[in-house]
């Protein structure tokens, strides 16, 4: 671009000798054969001069308002911001300088509508033209809006918003600190409001400028002071209504991170219920204005008065309903049957054992006929292998009378030994006529 | 349950009272507990109402502060 410009300008410079200019490169062969007039030859920095004067000089390009979008924009470490200025056709360099850019409430970004005002400048060092910008306003939405916004997502984006960074209020301060103007009407409706409320609650008037250029700093000034105040247990920060400038302070960022920084719970209370601000967004609670920051920061005194006077009755009727609780459960147990006649409770437990001791027969006999059974069982049994069975079918024993010895066999008697026989039933007693030693049986004899 | 009564703020003391309240409705406390509980109670709603004495109801203008320490003079709001 800074090539084409100088062309178009070398044209301009170069209408009375248009010929020696195009193409250079034949002037410089005339030159060095000496041919003519010796023509006017310029340095680079004095031609880039001559356009820079040109330019400069021209009215119409020292206050110009020009409108486009933002495009390759750079914020250089030294605070100068570069950019180019664009539309469909055509594009501008652009600079804003820091003396001028501080005072921009919202950061340029590509992209962004704007509309700017300045002067058409040249960059020697570049041999460029460029638009030396002196304000900037965002297109479309508007300047505040844009600082607005930016201002919030940055400080969201901190987490200086985040529900877990806001402070319980008091239930019930003691000491309030207002940080507003002290001849505005929001400190006297803020006051008015804490003394219907609670008599008795201390309030320290922290004085501060509410709008203009200096409000953001004396804002910051009282919220410190503030902070720095131990005995204060809330503090309101606010304003009445006004046009979006004169709020303009408590959408100020050092305003809003001096919020977040006090140690106390910050009510804020900025102009109408419809105001939002950023100051509103960090505080520990947003009041829709400055008599609702009052509303919001002291109870009702005698409805607490009250509230702790139903505690206190809630108190007594629950005792005495404990301790008619205990009293119905000790008359219960005095009148358990077991403490009215303990008698019924021997005669259960007699009634008990005599049942026991039935059962314990009933089981005895069961258990006797059973063993009586099995020896009556036993006793035939032996029966048959009994010597008295053998009788039963006739054959009978015989024994010597003088020491009972059992006979076997004929040899162990001699003649004349008294024998006792005993049969099926009844015995003998007979003496031994004869002895036959050697017969083995009577039925072979 | 340790720290005197007189040391709580009136937010503890209304948050000790209420939860005293409840133990004492759930009803499962021995008769010797509640009575501690109903005298401690007691104790509590007293001193909560000595809380609600204990501000001065002055109000004040800022003049500057040293070492946390307020200068302040008597204010009074303009009227309407």
């Amino acid at each position: 671009m800074s090539l084409g410009i100088l062309y178009v300008n070398l044209g301009l410079l170069g209408k009375r000798k248009k010929e020696r200019i195009f193409p250079p490169k034949l002037e410089l062969v005339k030159i060095g054969k000496g041919v003519g007039a010796l023509p006017e030859i310029l340095s680079v920095s004095q031609v880039t001069l001559q356009i820079k004067r040109l330019l400069e000089n021209e009215q119409a390009l020292q206050q110009v308002w020009v409108s486009g979008e933002i495009s390759n924009f750079t914020l250089h470490s030294s605070g100068h911001m570069y950019f180019t200025l664009k539309d469909e056709a055509s594009r501008l360099r652009a600079v804003m300088f820091r003396r001028e850019n501080q005072w921009l409430k919202f950061r340029p970004y590509d992209g962004l509508e704007v509309v700017v005002c300045g002067r058409i400048g040249v960059y020697p060092k570049n041999g460029e033209y460029q638009l030396y910008v002196d304000l900037m306003e965002a297109a479309g939405m508007g300047s505040l809006y844009l600082a607005f916004e930016q201002l919030k997502e940055r400080l969201a984006q901190e987490g200086l918003f985040a529900p877990e960074r806001k402070k319980p209020l008091p239930r019930l301060p003691r000491k309030i600190g207002v940080i507003t103007s002290p001849t505005g009407a929001a400190v006297r409706d803020i006051i008015k409001i804490l003394r219907r409320r609670h008599a008795r609650v201390d309030i320290l008037v922290i004085p501060a400028q509410v709008q203009g250029d200096t409000a953001p700093a004396s804002l910051v000034a009282a919220l410190q002071a503030a902070g720095s105040l131990r005995d204060l247990d809330l503090v309101i920060i606010g304003r009445g209504g006004g046009s979006a400038e004169e709020l303009w302070a408590f959408n100020d960022e050092g305003v809003a991170r001096a919020i977040a920084a006090c140690p106390h719970p910050v009510i804020s209370a900025v102009g109408h219920e419809t105001d939002f601000t950023i100051a509103d967004l960090v505080a520990d609670l947003r009041a829709p204005t400055p008599s609702g920051a009052a509303e919001l920061s002291v109870p009702e005194i005698n409805e607490l008065r009250n509230q702790i006077k139903l505690y206190a009755d809630n108190l007594h009727a629950l005792f005495s309903r404990v301790c008619a609780q205990k009293r119905a459960q000790s008359d219960r147990l005095s009148f358990h049957p077991a403490l009215q006649h303990p008698d019924r409770l021997i005669l259960t437990r007699r009634q008990q054992v005599d049942e026991g001791k039935e059962e314990l027969v009933r089981q005895m006999k069961v258990a006797l006929q059973e063993r009586r059974k099995d020896l009556q069982q036993k006793m035939e049994q032996l029966d048959m292998l009994s010597p008295l069975a053998v009788l039963n079918r006739g054959y009978s024993i015989c024994f010597r009378d003088t020491d009972g010895k059992l006979v076997r066999e004929a040899a162990e008697v001699d003649h004349g030994d008294v024998l006792r026989i005993t049969f099926r039933r009844g015995q003998l007693r007979t003496k031994v006529e004869e002895v036959k030693k050697d017969v083995t049986t009577w039925a072979k004899k | 349950m340790g720290e005197k009564i007189t040391e709580k703020t009136f937010e503890e003391a209304l948050a000790r009272l209420e939860f005293i309240i409840g133990e004492l409705e759930k009803g499962e406390l021995n008769l010797d507990e509640s009575l501690k509980l109903f005298e401690e109670g007691i104790g509590l709603a007293r001193h909560c109402n000595a809380k609600l004495d204990e501000a001065q109801g002055r109000v004040e203008l800022l003049l500057g502060t040293e070492d946390g320490v307020a200068k302040t003079t008597p204010f009074q709001p303009e009227e309407e």
